[in-house]
C-alpha cells in the first residue's frame, strides 16, 4: 500500500525540479493565480528563493498521501480549513509557531491581527470566502430584500430560491432568518431544539427551493431567470457581475464566512524556507494584494484597509469582500468542530427530510 | 499467457482497489490501533460490566498517548460514526490530557468532560474495540446498535437509506421498461430498413451515445426547466397559462426523462444487432400459415429479439442502479439515488467506510438480482450482437 502511494505520488509530482527552494501546492485557476501574483512573485524578488508551484483539485488529498508514505515533496500547501483542522488532528502538519508571523504596519502583534480562529496549531489564514444570499436586481424593481427573513419570505419576494444541497450553512441560515443572533447560531443547533427549529424554517419554503450541487449552478439559476434568489459562495456570484454583467446583488447580511489557508506537510524537506513564505504572503500587504485578483477576503483587521482596486479596472474591491468591515455587521463564522461532530447526523437527517 | 498482462491490469486496477475499498466496510481499526489499553479492557470484560477503575486509567493513558502522538482526530472520527457529536469530546480532552492528568483518573475524565459518563459512549468505544464491524452495514440499512448490544431502527426521522434504496430499484426498472418502449420500435426500424438508411438513422443514435454525459444532461436542463424551451413554447402555443408553468426537472420526472434518454442506445444496440440476424423468413412462413401479424410478432419475432432484450435490460438496469451525476444536477428533492450518498459520504464527510457499505450492499443486490436473472431467463441466453 505504501508502495503504490509512494509511486503515485511520486509520478504525481513528477514535474517538480528536485533542487527547488520552496515547493507550494495550491489550486490553480483564478485562485491559484492570485496565489502566484501577489505572493509567489514577490517573494521571489524578495528573497531569491524560487517558488515552484503545482496545482492539485484539493491539495490536502495528496499531503494525506504523501506523509503516510514518508515521502514529503511539496513544502507549503493551500488548504481548506475544515481539512487543515483533520489533517492536524491526525498529525499530518508541522506545528506553525503563530509569534514568527509578520506583525501589522502599526505593530500589532499577527495574532491579535488576524480574525478569531484564523490561526491554528497548524494552519495559518490567507483569504475568507463566505456564503452569501444574492438576488436578481431585477426580479425585483420596488423594494430589496436585505435579511435572511426576506430570503424566507415569498409573499413580499416570490421566487423560487435555490440553496446548496446539504444541511451545512442552511442550518445556520435558517436560525438567522428565524432571529436568532449569529453568536447563537451554533450553541441553538447543539440542542434537539434549534435543529427541529432550523428545519421548521426550511419547511415555509421547501416547495419553492431548487437544490443546487455544483457552485457554477446558482449564478447559471439566476441568469436563467430559473429562480430570484440564490444562497450561494460570493466569489461567483461577485465573477458573474463583474464579468457578465449580470444584475445581481449581494445580501451581506447573514453571510456565513470560512477560511483557506497555508499548511506545512510534516516532514517538509524545506520546511524553513516554507515558513518563511508563510509569513511573507501572510503580512497585510500581500493579503491586501491577494484580495485585488479575487473576492476573497483577507482574514487580517489591518489588511482591509490596503485593498485596492479590482485587478484590471478603477473600481475598489473592498465592498465586494466577505471581510469589508460593513459586510461583517451580521456575520457568522462557520464553526468547523461542529460540522466536524455533527456532519453525518444532519445530513442523514437532512436527505431524509428532503425526501420526504 | 497472452492475456497475463491484460490479467495483472484488471487485478491492480481493478479487483484490489474494489477490495480494498470493499473491505473498509466492516474494517475500520481507526479506535482499536491508537488505543490498544481499553481495548483489551472491552475484550477482557463482557458487555455490561460497569467500568472500573482499571478501565479508567487505560482510558487516560490510551487519550494521551494518542493525543501526543496526535490521532486523536482518527480515534473521535472513529466513534463519532457511531454516536454523532463526539470527535470533539475526544480532540477537547486530548487537548487537555497532554496538559497533565491526575488519579484518579474518572473524576478527571469527567471534570474535563461529564459526556465521558455517557453509557452510549461506552458502548461505541467497545463496539470499536475490534477492527471488525458490523456497525456501518447496520447504519446502511438504518439501524443501530443500543446500549446492551441490541441492534434497533434508528429515529423515524433519521431514516433515509432503505427508502434510498427502494427508490434507486424501482426508477431503475422504470427506467428499463421505457427504454425497452422507446428503443425497441427504433431498433426494430433500424434492422429492417435498407442498409443506406438504417446507417444514416444509427448515427442519429450513435452521435447523443458519443456525446459527453453532462452535455446532454445540461441540455435536458435547458429544455426542461420552468424558464425552459419547452415552457416557453407551450406558454406561447396557449396550452398553458404564463403562471402555470411545468416543473419537469429538479425532481424524479427530469431523472426519469434525462436518464431514460441517456441510457436508450444501451437497449438499442443490442436488440438492434440481435434483431438484425433473425431470418425474415420465419415471420413471412407464419404469416402465410395463417397467423394474423400480432400472433406471428408475439409467437415468433419477439421469442427471438428476447437474447438481445436481456442483454439489453441488464444494460441499462445495472447502469441506472449505479447512476450518480445526473440524478445528482437533475434530481432535485425527489430524484435522489442512493449513489448521491455514497458520493456524500466519500466527498463530504469522509465517512468511507459507511460508503464502503453502502456500495456493497448495492452490489451484493445487483448480483442477487442478476443471480435470478440467470434462473428466470438464463445468462446463456444473452447476446450482445
Amino acid at each position: 500500500m505504501k508502495r503504490t502511494l509512494a509511486l503515485t505520488t511520486a509520478l504525481g509530482l513528477a514535474a517538480m525540479p528536485a533542487f527547488a527552494d520552496v515547493n507550494l501546492l495550491s489550486w490553480g485557476g483564478a485562485y491559484g493565480n492570485s496565489h502566484v501574483e501577489a505572493y509567489v512573485k514577490p517573494f521571489e524578488a524578495e528573497t531569491g528563493i524560487k517558488v515552484n508551484v503545482a496545482d492539485a483539485d484539493n491539495p490536502a488529498t495528496p499531503i494525506k498521501a504523501m506523509v503516510e508514505a514518508g515521502n514529503v515533496t511539496t513544502d507549503v500547501a493551500s488548504v481548506e480549513y475544515a481539512d487543515a483542522v483533520r489533517l492536524c488532528d491526525e498529525g499530518l502538519l508541522e506545528l506553525i509557531d503563530a509569534s514568527g508571523l509578520a506583525a501589522a504596519e502599526d505593530g500589532t502583534a499577527a495574532a491579535e491581527d488576524f480574525i478569531e480562529g484564523a490561526i491554528t496549531d497548524c494552519f495559518v489564514g490567507t483569504d475568507v470566502y463566505s456564503m452569501v444570499l444574492a438576488y436578481d436586481d431585477s426580479k425585483f424593481p420596488d423594494a430589496k430584500p436585505s435579511t435572511p427573513a426576506d430570503f424566507f419570505d415569498l409573499e413580499a419576494f416570490p421566487g423560487k430560491r435555490t440553496m446548496r444541497k446539504g444541511a451545512k450553512f442552511n442550518l445556520e441560515l435558517a436560525l438567522m432568518a428565524d432571529g436568532v443572533p449569529a453568536g447563537e447560531v451554533y450553541d441553538l443547533l447543539e440542542t434537539e431544539e434549534g435543529v427541529d427549529q432550523a428545519f421548521a424554517k426550511l419547511d415555509t419554503i421547501k416547495d419553492d427551493v431548487i437544490w443546487w450541487e455544483a457552485g457554477a449552478q446558482p449564478p447559471q439559476l439566476l441568469a436563467d431567470g430559473e429562480v430570484t434568489m440564490a444562497f450561494a459562495f460570493n466569489g461567483r456570484i461577485f465573477n458573474a457581475a463583474q464579468e457578465e454583467g449580470k444584475p445581481f446583488n449581494i445580501i451581506w447580511d447573514g453571510q456565513i464566512y470560512e477560511m483557506e489557508g497555508w499548511v506545512i506537510p510534516k516532514g517538509a524537506p524545506n520546511a524553513e524556507e516554507a515558513l518563511e513564505f508563510v509569513s511573507f504572503s501572510t503580512a497585510p500587504a500581500q493579503q491586501a494584494r491577494a484580495a485585488e485578483f479575487i473576492s476573497y477576503g483577507p482574514p487580517r483587521r489591518s489588511a482591509a484597509a490596503l485593498v485596492g482596486n479590482i485587478e484590471g479596472t478603477e473600481e475598489p474591491m473592498g465592498p465586494h469582500l466577505p471581510t469589508t468591515e460593513e459586510n461583517m455587521t451580521n456575520a457568522l463564522g462557520s464553526n468547523l468542530d461542529f460540522w466536524v461532530d455533527h456532519d453525518a447526523e444532519l445530513n442523514e437527517r437532512f436527505n431524509s427530510w428532503l425526501a420526504s | 499467457m497472452l492475456v497475463l498482462p491484460l490479467l495483472a491490469f484488471i487485478l491492480i486496477t481493478f479487483v484490489v482497489p474494489i477490495g480494498q475499498m470493499l473491505q473498509r466496510s466492516f474494517y475500520n481499526d481507526g479506535f482499536s490501533a491508537h488505543m490498544p489499553g481499553i481495548s483489551q479492557w472491552f475484550a477482557e470484560n463482557p458487555r455490561g460490566s460497569e467500568p472500573n477503575d482499571a478501565a479508567w486509567a487505560a482510558l487516560a493513558d490510551d487519550l494521551l498517548a494518542s493525543a501526543e502522538a496526535r490521532t486523536i482526530g482518527v480515534v473521535g472520527t472513529r466513534i463519532n460514526y457511531d454516536v454523532p457529536g463526539t470527535r470533539s469530546l475526544f480532540t477537547s480532552t486530548g487537548r487537555k490530557v497532554r496538559k497533565g492528568i491526575e488519579p484518579p483518573y474518572r473524576e478527571a475524565l469527567l471534570e474535563i468532560d461529564e459526556d465521558w459518563g455517557d453509557p452510549r459512549i461506552w458502548s461505541a468505544m467497545r463496539d470499536a474495540s475490534r477492527p471488525v464491524t458490523s456497525n456501518f452495514y447496520l447504519a446502511a440499512v438504518d439501524r443501530t446498535r443500543a446500549e446492551d448490544g441490541s441492534i434497533e431502527q434508528v429515529a423515524p426521522r433519521q431514516r433515509i437509506y432503505v427508502m434510498l434504496f427502494m427508490r434507486t430499484f424501482w426508477l431503475s426498472a422504470l427506467i428499463t421498461v421505457l427504454t425497452f418502449v422507446l428503443g425497441f420500435p427504433v431498433a426494430h426500424l433500424l434492422a429492417t430498413l435498407p442498409m443506406r438508411k438504417s446507417n444514416l438513422l444509427m448515427i442519429l443514435v450513435l452521435l447523443p451515445f458519443w456525446t459527453s454525459l453532462l452535455v446532454r444532461t445540461t441540455s435536458w436542463m435547458v429544455l426542461l426547466q420552468q424558464q425552459g424551451v419547452i415552457n416557453d413554447i407551450l406558454v406561447w402555443l396557449g396550452v398553458i397559462g404564463g403562471g402555470q408553468r411545468l416543473q419537469m426537472i429538479y425532481n424524479q420526472t427530469g431523472t426519469i426523462i434525462a436518464m431514460t434518454h441517456i441510457l436508450l442506445p444501451f437497449m438499442i444496440l443490442p436488440l438492434y444487432s440481435v434483431m438484425r440476424t433473425i431470418n425474415p423468413s420465419y415471420v413471412r412462413a407464419a404469416r402465410s400459415l395463417g397467423a394474423t401479424s400480432w400472433t406471428a410478432f408475439r409467437r415468433i419475432y419477439f421469442p427471438q429479439t428476447l437474447p438481445g432484450l436481456g442483454a439489453g435490460a441488464l444494460l441499462v438496469f445495472i447502469l441506472a442502479v449505479g447512476y450518480y451525476i445526473t440524478p445528482a444536477l437533475v434530481g432535485g428533492s425527489s430524484g435522489q439515488l442512493i449513489s448521491n450518498m455514497i458520493a456524500l459520504h466519500m466527498t463530504d464527510t469522509l465517512n468511507w467506510s459507511m460508503a464502503a457499505a453502502l456500495a456493497a450492499l448495492l452490489l451484493g443486490s445487483v448480483l442477487v438480482l442478476y443471480w435470478l436473472y440467470d434462473k428466470l431467463v438464463g445468462v446463456d441466453n444473452l447476446k450482445l450482437g
